[in-house]
């Protein structure tokens, strides 16, 4: 998930419901009091983290992957904790490496860490293995955990994706790219995870008590937390939406939905109205004139994040002057960082 | 001073799985004292040294640290009397900075940022670390890092220094640094170690551990001359009281 | 295995150049991850088919980068090793959306590749803003300015850890894996059962570890509290950072510059 990808408003909804989980967990961690888990909690991120970099081949089909992490927390940590070390995991996976984006860091909050630990553990892996703990049992609730907390996960990217309206994929399509991927994926996640519990139950067995005590004294107060985030993220949703469209570029929007479905700049008439409707606005800037009577100025439109379908493909929001005026941005900058550095190298620090 | 001392009674203890760790280990360290605690590799000295600041409590006997038992309402202050240097410094350097991790013991006491800030250059100074204080532990060599680890409990200012193999793994050089500054404090010390000509450097006293006991606790000279002593238990004289490999010389006083 | 050993070697690397004594360095930590967000979130708002708007904010980590001296090759070799998804996802735009959103004289453009481009722009502005701000931050004080902002201390805490340990379970996992490979003939990839094996392996020495730190924890007083020492104040030259980029990101959004740009450029030709 890249910041690339998603809209402000889709990525400000999944942080601010990463950013209450994190505290919620957090809270929750406190009360229990258990300070064996802090260090625990960050060894065993640490340690997934570079798991995370071992490839291992996947049996069948050639390729290699990656052990995501997740479920193994969940058993060993509980659900709290789990949440926090892959947040912690994802964070600075974001800062340090180029893929998945700070902005994006909301969404794989929750979809690598929220459906594992809040969903697919307590409700599946739960359910089926602590009724009875044997090793087939553990090996069943592990790989039914990892395949839902993936496919859960792999959606979450799909309606994100989505939701924020730039990625021209519809969203069956990208359903049909990930979730096969994912279930692959999650089959041998269960696999490792089950071998691993059973591992650390042989070894460590004190480790597991730990985390089956904490999930059983906070088992309860699950349900409220999730209707909670739910109403977080539709009012946030709601309010961006509303706030959004709103600012003068829902003006465009509406515009342009109701302009023709030609993709050539409209006639002369409502780049006008525009423009002066945007001139209003900016009137403390007066001689920031667009000349109205270059017919080629587009109507800088700032579509939102499209939550129905994409709208017929309107105007381009770049003209070929913009096209120039980027090119020539771009050689500006360049300038600027070439003039910075004549500088330092003029200075010597 | 009282406080200072360091009290063992009949200290017996079992690991959760059975097997016995310690047995009936008593022994009374006065202030300022220099005390090696060697033994062969399961001889108990770690578990030994668990107990003397609480992290194990005695099944049997008792540990008094000072003017006080050890309980559970004496701990903290105990912790902070009893300054322990594990065997790996990457178990006790855990945060990103040299200046964060000197800085811990004593934020967790409750000082002011500003004395918290004192307490650790002036614990960087005494080992040689100043100029560490703001590297991440990885970026440094197996002596700074056993160096570091030092201060960290420095910081806290203890009277008794106890510390679990610390010359190991580190290079001639680093080795020697690490026995100079040891040779410099007034600390009581209870060192456990492999090292004996370590012992023989910088401690007066030693205590060979045998099986969960005492084998014996007396002065370092008599107890590395003790040849009996020393091969009952898993031990060796040190290499500058052996003879030379090639002339087969014995040092002065040997017999 | 030379894709851990290369990660870890990576982090440190930017790890070291945060260690580098630049103005922009020196800015409050709290005012360069707000204003990286700001910058992300002002990025990310633009319209798909307008990626030429999004060039001026290029300026922005250029300047950081070149202020502090980050090279830039080193930028634009990771962006490129983490393309390929954004890559692979944003090819379908001019795939599927081929419908002509602009004129060129012969040429049309279609709105597919308008997308398409401004996916990419957008990736190549957040991405290297972000990597900007770790390589001249540094992560503890990312980590202090975290909390600062009112994040809550266990995750602080939990950050701070595993920063701390990746280096450490990274060098044991690359030994172990290193050694594997030294016993495996052949080019064959590790099977699950041995990985599985590893896994279990470094888990137990992770746990013994983790029972130590807690260990030297307690010895050090630590008693469940998260105590964490509070980043200095605000000095006003990082409001005036924070306030003169935000303007100026601001006035971008709202006003088309590379347009009036281009047009002023169109008259004088």
């Amino acid at each position: 998930m890249a910041d690339a990808l998603i809209s402000p408003a889709v990525g400000g909804v999944m942080w601010v419901a990463a950013a209450g989980l994190t505290a919620l967990s957090a809270r929750k961690l406190k009360e229990e009091m258990d300070d064996r888990k802090t260090p625990l909690m960050g060894v065993l991120g640490a340690l997934v983290f570079a798991a995370q970099m071992i490839n291992f081949t996947i049996p069948g089909t050639g390729s290699s992957g990656h052990l995501g992490g997740a479920m193994v927390l969940a058993v060993l940590l509980g659900p709290y904790a789990a949440f926090l070390a892959m947040a912690s995991i994802l964070t600075i996976q974001a800062l340090f490496f180029a893929d998945g984006g700070l902005l994006a860091l909301g969404c794989n909050i929750i979809n690598l860490g929220f459906f594992p630990c809040f969903i697919a553990f307590p409700l599946i892996y739960k359910r089926i293995a602590q009724s009875s703990p044997n090793r087939k049992r553990i090996l069943a609730a592990a790989m039914a955990a990892s395949i839902i907390g993936l496919q859960l996960g792999a959606l979450g990217v799909v309606t994100e994706t989505f939701f924020s309206g730039i990625s021209e994929l519809s969203f069956k399509t990208f359903v049909l790219l990930m979730l096969p991927i994912h279930l692959v994926i999650g089959i041998v996640e269960g696999f490792v995870t089950a071998s691993v519990v059973g591992f650390v139950g042989k070894t460590h067995p004190e480790v597991l008590e730990m985390a089956a005590e904490s999930s059983r004294s906070n088992q309860i107060s699950l349900k409220p937390v999730i209707v909670t985030l739910v109403v977080i993220a539709a009012l946030t949703g709601g309010i961006l939406s509303w706030f959004a469209s709103t600012n003068p570029d829902g003006l465009e929007w509406s515009m342009a939905r109701s302009s023709e479905n030609k993709a050539l700049p409209g006639p002369q008439g409502q780049i006008h109205s525009l423009f002066s409707k945007l001139q209003e606005k900016t009137a403390f800037l007066p001689d920031y004139g667009f000349r109205k009577d270059k017919a080629e100025g587009a109507a800088t439109n700032e579509g939102k994040k499209g939550n129905d379908e994409p709208w017929p493909c309107v105007s381009a929001g770049t003209s070929v002057s913009g096209l120039l005026g980027g090119a020539m941005s771009l050689v500006l900058a360049g300038l600027v960082g070439v003039g910075i550095k004549a500088f330092q190298r003029k200075k010597p620090k | 001073m009282s406080h200072h001392i360091v009290e063992v009674k009949e200290l017996t203890y079992k690991y959760p799985d059975g097997t016995p760790a310690l047995n009936g280990v008593s022994f009374r360290i006065t202030h300022g004292e220099s005390v090696a605690l060697v033994g062969a590799n399961g001889a108990g000295k770690s578990t030994l040294l668990l107990h003397l600041n609480g992290f194990l409590t005695p099944q049997t006997g008792s540990v008094r640290i000072g003017d006080m038992p050890l309980t559970k309402k004496t701990l903290k202050h105990v912790r902070q009397t009893v300054g322990m240097v594990f065997q790996d410094p990457d178990d006790q350097l855990f945060l990103p900075r040299v200046y964060d991790d000197v800085a811990f013991g004593p934020t967790n006491l409750g000082l002011p940022p500003d004395e918290v800030k004192e307490r650790v250059m002036s614990a960087l100074a005494l080992v040689g670390g100043t100029h560490l204080k703001d590297r991440p532990p990885y970026r440094l060599s197996a002596g700074e890092k056993r160096a570091v680890s030092i201060a960290t409990v420095l910081a806290m200012s203890p009277s008794i220094l106890v510390m679990d193999e610390p010359t190991s793994n580190l290079d001639p050089k680093a080795r020697r640094q690490l026995m100079h500054l040891l040779s410099k404090f007034e600390h009581t010390k209870i060192i456990a170690t492999h090292d004996m000509d370590m012992v023989l450097d910088l401690c007066s006293r030693a205590i060979v551990l045998r099986k969960g006991e005492i084998a014996a606790d007396g002065t370092v000279r008599d107890i590395l001359n003790n040849q009996d002593l020393l091969d009952a238990s898993g031990l060796e004289k040190p290499l500058c009281l052996q003879g030379c490999p090639i002339c087969g010389i014995l040092p002065a006083g040997q017999a | 295995m030379g894709s851990i050993g290369s990660s870890f070697f990576d982090i440190g690397h930017l790890d070291a150049l945060s260690s580098k004594q630049t103005p922009v360095h020196r800015v409050d930590p709290r005012v360069k991850v707000l204003t990286t967000l700001c910058f992300i979130v002002v990025v990310v708002s633009f319209d798909k088919y307008d990626p030429a708007r999004l060039t001026p904010f290029v300026i922005y980590p250029m300047a950081v980068m070149a202020i502090g001296r980050i090279p830039f090759s080193y930028i634009v070799k990771k962006l490129l090793i983490a393309s390929p998804f954004v890559l692979f996802v944003a090819l379908f735009n001019p795939i599927l959306d081929r419908n002509p959103a602009l004129e060129l004289g012969l040429f049309s453009i279609s709105g597919g590749f308008l997308s398409f481009t401004s996916i990419m722009v957008k990736y190549v502005l957040t991405v290297s803003a972000g990597l900007a701000l770790i390589a001249c931050t540094g992560f503890d004080a990312i980590c202090s300015a975290l909390t600062g902002m009112g994040v809550p201390g266990p995750f602080t805490i939990q950050l701070l850890f595993v920063y701390r340990y990746i280096f450490v379970l990274g060098e044991e996992a690359a030994r172990m894996a290193r050694a594997r490979a030294l016993r495996s003939f052949g080019d064959r990839g590790m099977g699950i059962g041995v990985y599985s094996s590893m896994l279990g392996q470094l888990l137990l020495r992770t746990m013994d570890r983790a029972q130590r730190i807690h260990l030297a924890m307690m010895c050090r007083g630590f008693d469940g509290e998260i105590r964490y020492i509070a980043s200095p104040r605000m000095r006003w030259s990082d409001w005036i950072f924070l306030a003169g980029w935000g303007g100026f990101f601001a006035l971008l959004r709202l006003y088309d510059f590379p347009a009036w740009l281009g047009r002023e450029l169109g008259r004088l030709i």
